[in-house]
This record gives C-alpha cells, sequence and structure tokens, in this order.
C-alpha cells in the first residue's frame, strides 16, 4: 500500500493582476507528494513551474491571487486519517515558525547567488541553525555534521561563497535545505547553469533524500535529469499539468503531444523543436492551450480538463497519443483507454 | 575568416588560463568546442571577440590582426563578432524592458519595425517586448539576447553555453535558428558546451578542447 502524501496540492491557481493584464500563472494543478518518491515537475521556460514551488511555501508576492488547496500532514497525526495543516489558510507566523525550513525547505536555483557573498559558508549555515534550532548548542559542531552529511569538509565552511566551486556552493545550500531535517524538499532548477556531471550529482542527491523516505519535487526543464532520478513526472505546460504518471511510463510512453514534443526536443532524440511558442500567460486561450501548437487540433474537442487514465492522469481530450514507431516503446494496459477520454468533450 | 593561433592569456600574473590554444572559424559553419566547465572556453570566447586582450598569440580577422588594441578595439570589428552569453539574467540590464535591449546595438534612428524584425527572428511575441527581465522566463531572455547580438550582424557568433539555462524546446529553437543564420547569412558560429548531445546534433565539426591546446 502507498504512503498516504506528506503535501496534498488540490485544484491550485495562482493568478497575477497586474495594471493591464491578468496573468494566469498556475490553474487547476493537484499532486500529492509522497515519502520516498521523487516528482518531477517539468515544462518549458516561463510555463509557471517556479510560481507553484513559491505558492506552496506562501512565497508570493503581494499581488497574487490564489485558490484551491495545499495541506501539509502533520507529523504527529495517525497515517490512517492524519491531521492536515491547511498552507493556504495558515499564516505568516505559522509558515515561518512551523512550515518553512522545518517541514518544507526550499533548494533554490543558482546556489551561488543564493548565498551572501560577503560572508563564509560556515555564518550562512550557523544562522540558519540559530533560527531553525534555537536549541542547538553546539552550532559549530552541527554546521560540521551538516556539512559532513552533504559530502562537505569542515574546512570548506569557512570559505566565501566566490571561493567554491559551483558544486560545493550547490552542497552548502543543500545543507541549508537540510538543517531541520525537512520531510519535504522542494528543489526549483536546482541544476540549471551546472555542466553535466554536476547536475547528475546534484539531482542523485535529491534521489536519496527521497530514498530516505522524504518527499521531493524537482522542478527542472531539464528532462533528462528528470529521467534519470524521478520516480513520478508531472508535465507542466501553459500554466496547467497536461500529464502526470509514473517516470518509466511517461519517459518511454508519453501520451500527451506536448509530453512528446518536449521529449522529441532534446538532443538525443531528435532536437526537433516544437513549433509555434508557448502562450502568454496573459492571454490564454479558452480550452486546451496547447490546442495551436498540437498535431491533432483538426480532430480534438479541445477540452483541457485532467482525466485519470490507467493509473495516469491525462489533459488531453483526444486521449494518449499512439505510441510512435517501434513496438518497445508500446506502453501495456492501456489499449482500452483512448475511448474512455474520447467520450468527454464537446 | 576568425582564428586564434597560440593563445595565452588569463587574468592574474602567471596564471595561464589558455596556454596555446588554436582555433579556426569558417563562414557558414558551426564549429563545437566541447569542454568541461573551468577549462577556459569562455576566456577563449572573451579573447575571439576582442573583449580580452591575449598576453601572446595571434587574432586574425580575414587578414587583419585584431590583438594588440591596448584598450577597446574599433566598434567597426568589434561588431563583426558577436557573443551570446551563458546568463542572459547578468548579460541584460535589469532596468531596461525586453524591447530596450533587443534594440540595444541598433542605430539609433532605426524604426522600430527593426526591433520587431529580430523579435520575431528569434520567437519573441510583441507583448514581451513592454517586460522587463524579471517578468519573463530564462528561455525568453536569452532570446531577446540573441536579438541583440544578431542586431549587429555579425559575422560570426560565439556562443557561450547558449543554452545551457534554457528547456529543451527553446534550446532546439533557438539553436536551429543559429543554423539558418549560418546558412542564409553565411556566419560563422562557434558553440560552446559541455554537452556532447547538443554539440553532435547541431554541429558541423566537434573538437574536443585538449585539441585546441595542441602545441603548433
Amino acid at each position: 500500500m502507498t504512503p498516504p502524501p506528506l503535501l496534498r496540492v488540490q485544484d491550485l491557481s495562482v493568478r497575477f493582476r497586474l495594471r493591464e493584464s491578468i496573468v494566469q500563472a498556475v490553474t487547476g494543478v493537484s499532486f500529492d507528494l509522497l515519502p520516498g518518491r521523487l516528482l518531477a515537475l517539468v515544462g518549458e521556460s516561463g510555463c509557471g513551474k517556479s510560481v507553484l514551488a513559491s505558492a506552496l511555501l506562501g512565497l508570493l508576492p503581494g499581488n497574487a491571487e490564489l485558490r484551491g488547496r495545499v495541506r501539509l500532514r502533520e507529523s504527529a497525526g495517525p497515517e490512517a486519517s492524519p491531521d492536515w495543516l491547511d498552507l493556504t489558510a495558515a499564516g505568516e507566523r505559522t509558515l515561518s515558525r512551523r512550515v518553512r525550513g522545518h517541514r518544507v525547505a526550499l533548494v533554490p536555483q543558482s546556489a551561488a547567488t543564493a548565498l551572501t557573498p560577503v560572508r563564509t559558508a560556515r555564518s550562512q549555515l550557523a544562522e540558519t541553525i540559530r533560527v531553525l534550532r534555537p536549541g542547538e548548542g553546539d552550532t559549530r559542531g552541527a554546521a560540521d555534521r551538516l556539512a559532513e552529511r552533504v559530502g562537505l569538509r569542515p574546512a570548506d565552511l569557512d570559505r566565501y561563497p566566490h571561493e567554491l566551486s559551483g558544486g560545493m556552493a550547490q552542497r552548502v545550500v543543500l545543507a541549508l535545505a537540510l538543517t531541520a531535517d525537512p520531510d519535504v524538499i522542494l528543489a526549483d532548477e536546482p541544476t540549471s547553469g551546472l555542466d553535466r556531471p554536476l547536475v547528475e550529482r546534484t539531482v542523485d542527491m535529491l534521489r536519496e533524500l527521497a530514498d530516505d523516505g522524504r518527499a521531493v519535487l524537482l522542478i527542472t526543464h531539464d528532462l533528462a535529469a528528470a529521467e534519470r532520478v524521478a520516480t513520478d513526472v508531472a508535465v507542466m505546460y501553459a500554466s496547467r499539468i497536461v500529464e502526470q504518471g509514473p517516470a518509466g511510463e511517461v519517459f518511454t510512453d508519453p501520451w500527451h503531444p506536448y509530453t512528446r514534443g518536449l521529449l522529441d526536443a532534446t538532443p538525443a532524440r531528435g532536437f526537433r523543436p516544437l513549433p509555434g511558442h508557448p502562450p502568454d500567460l496573459s492571454a490564454l486561450p479558452a480550452g486546451c492551450a496547447f490546442r495551436p501548437r498540437c498535431p491533432r487540433r483538426d480532430t480534438c474537442s479541445g477540452d483541457p480538463a485532467p482525466v485519470p487514465v490507467a493509473g495516469r492522469h491525462l489533459a488531453c481530450a483526444s486521449g494518449p497519443a499512439e505510441p510512435v514507431g517501434e513496438g518497445d516503446r508500446r506502453g501495456a494496459g492501456r489499449s482500452a483507454e483512448p475511448g474512455h477520454a474520447g467520450e468527454r468533450g464537446c | 575568416m576568425l582564428s586564434g593561433t597560440g593563445l595565452v592569456a588569463g587574468y592574474h600574473r602567471g596564471q595561464r588560463v589558455l596556454d596555446g590554444v588554436s582555433l579556426e572559424l569558417e563562414p557558414g559553419s558551426i564549429t563545437g568546442v566541447l569542454g568541461p566547465s573551468g577549462c577556459g572556453k569562455s576566456t577563449l570566447i572573451r579573447v575571439l571577440a576582442l573583449l580580452h586582450t591575449p598576453e601572446e598569440g595571434v587574432v586574425r580577422l580575414d587578414d587583419h590582426r585584431v590583438d594588440r588594441f591596448r584598450h577597446a578595439a574599433p566598434a567597426a570589428l568589434r561588431r563583426q563578432v558577436g557573443v551570446v552569453f551563458q546568463h542572459p539574467r547578468s548579460a541584460a540590464d535589469p532596468r531596461h524592458t525586453l524591447r530596450r535591449i533587443v534594440s540595444a546595438h541598433l542605430p539609433a534612428k532605426s524604426p522600430p519595425q527593426e526591433t520587431d524584425r529580430l523579435a520575431e527572428l528569434v520567437g519573441l511575441t510583441p507583448d514581451l517586448l513592454s517586460r522587463r527581465p524579471h517578468e519573463v522566463s530564462d528561455g525568453q531572455l536569452q532570446r531577446a539576447c540573441l536579438a541583440r547580438t544578431l542586431g549587429t550582424d555579425p559575422r560570426y557568433l560565439l556562443c557561450d553555453e547558449m543554452t545551457a539555462m534554457l528547456d529543451a524546446s527553446s534550446a532546439a529553437t533557438l539553436v536551429h535558428l543559429i543554423r539558418a543564420q549560418v546558412h542564409e547569412r553565411d556566419r560563422g558560429v562557434l558553440m560552446v558546451s559541455h554537452d556532447p548531445a547538443l554539440l553532435a546534433a547541431c554541429c558541423d565539426r566537434t573538437l574536443h578542447w585538449e585539441e585546441l591546446a595542441r602545441p603548433t
């Protein structure tokens, strides 16, 4: 039996009211983060991935309007009927004293710029320990232990950020995130700008955190990195999750034409860019936002409501795409499903 | 042809980042250079773009030797070599709109349609041009930076890990765009990356960093 989720996102929408327009950054997003699992959230630049991460931590700017629910399972509650802490309703005080860093930690994009350039790594880690673990008597020892845990030598902490390599800065940021031993880790593009060996080491560390029983959300545009470590994948397009399912199935047999297009755009699989551009989030079309770029647009009703199909979720009115060409990519147990999706819509 | 021969360069006395590196770029083709982080790829680009003076060695643009300018090289030479950097966030002024960023290298009196043309070339929709860097994604900002570089109509384009910050589709779009530029405008391109799959997919020839450092 699967364990109950640690973090549950239900029908989350976020929009920003600007002077002349409304930007719809997240639309009707639902997913669970489970202990021991690593969910990769992938999609093109500007599809709303990072806004989603900020929304989960209550870090949205003041002009954001949020609907839906984000709930965190109280660690003390029984597994059968857990108590939930509603993060969307929680006040700033609850979020800062009980949630951020304590239960849910953020690994930010660009480790080198997330650190203050004018203080040593140790000084920044010690400050975090004092805030998140006020009872800790031996701050220095605690910092050393955190450093060792992420594969740094204690002496490395005495360096300033500009004296750290990219990989070391990444580890310092991870140590900061692990200070209070959170059970949910949100990593927002933790690998962009790193070279391949470093990308792999970073995502492998995240996978180890999941294997230790934490729930990890990896937000990334790097499909190769996601494929390497994810147990589950959610594909985001123009503010919506268009496809979601176990990583092995989604990567080998993508159902949504967008997922397929994204995979085909990688250098290893053809390097064909998707036609057209992602829509402007301030002027999303009604219905399926992918329709203008979709190879099946002429025969489709364009209803993007997500439906569960054979243990996966798909937001495409035309149903799962046929597997391409080679027989080994044909997914098991889904031949009966297209009809199911086809009867909805219109 | 843009070429560097036996280049030696660094930033501190006695620390050589480049130590005898040679490379030739031909018009109308894409040359890939594959190397790990910190090997000196970015310094090579700075030297070839006439942004950094080498201690030894020769940079030639066609038949002219262009490595001996004490301060800035003349604009007429610099405009022939364009650079696209890895981090669009640090390559674009955060206070400017994308329209201003894209039009940065256009003559002051060029009509707005010229900016629109460059924006369309890289797939930036008109509504994005009124935004500032913090209001767009890395991929969109990198498109703006490429459009800005194309504004000088450079004969050589040096791309420093240009797609490292981008998603697969944005990366593929930009690379196809650059391929089109090479064929239509006969530009010579240097594509520097640590991703062998990327270089294999887009370059006419790919060199490993060690091959450049061979003694000449």
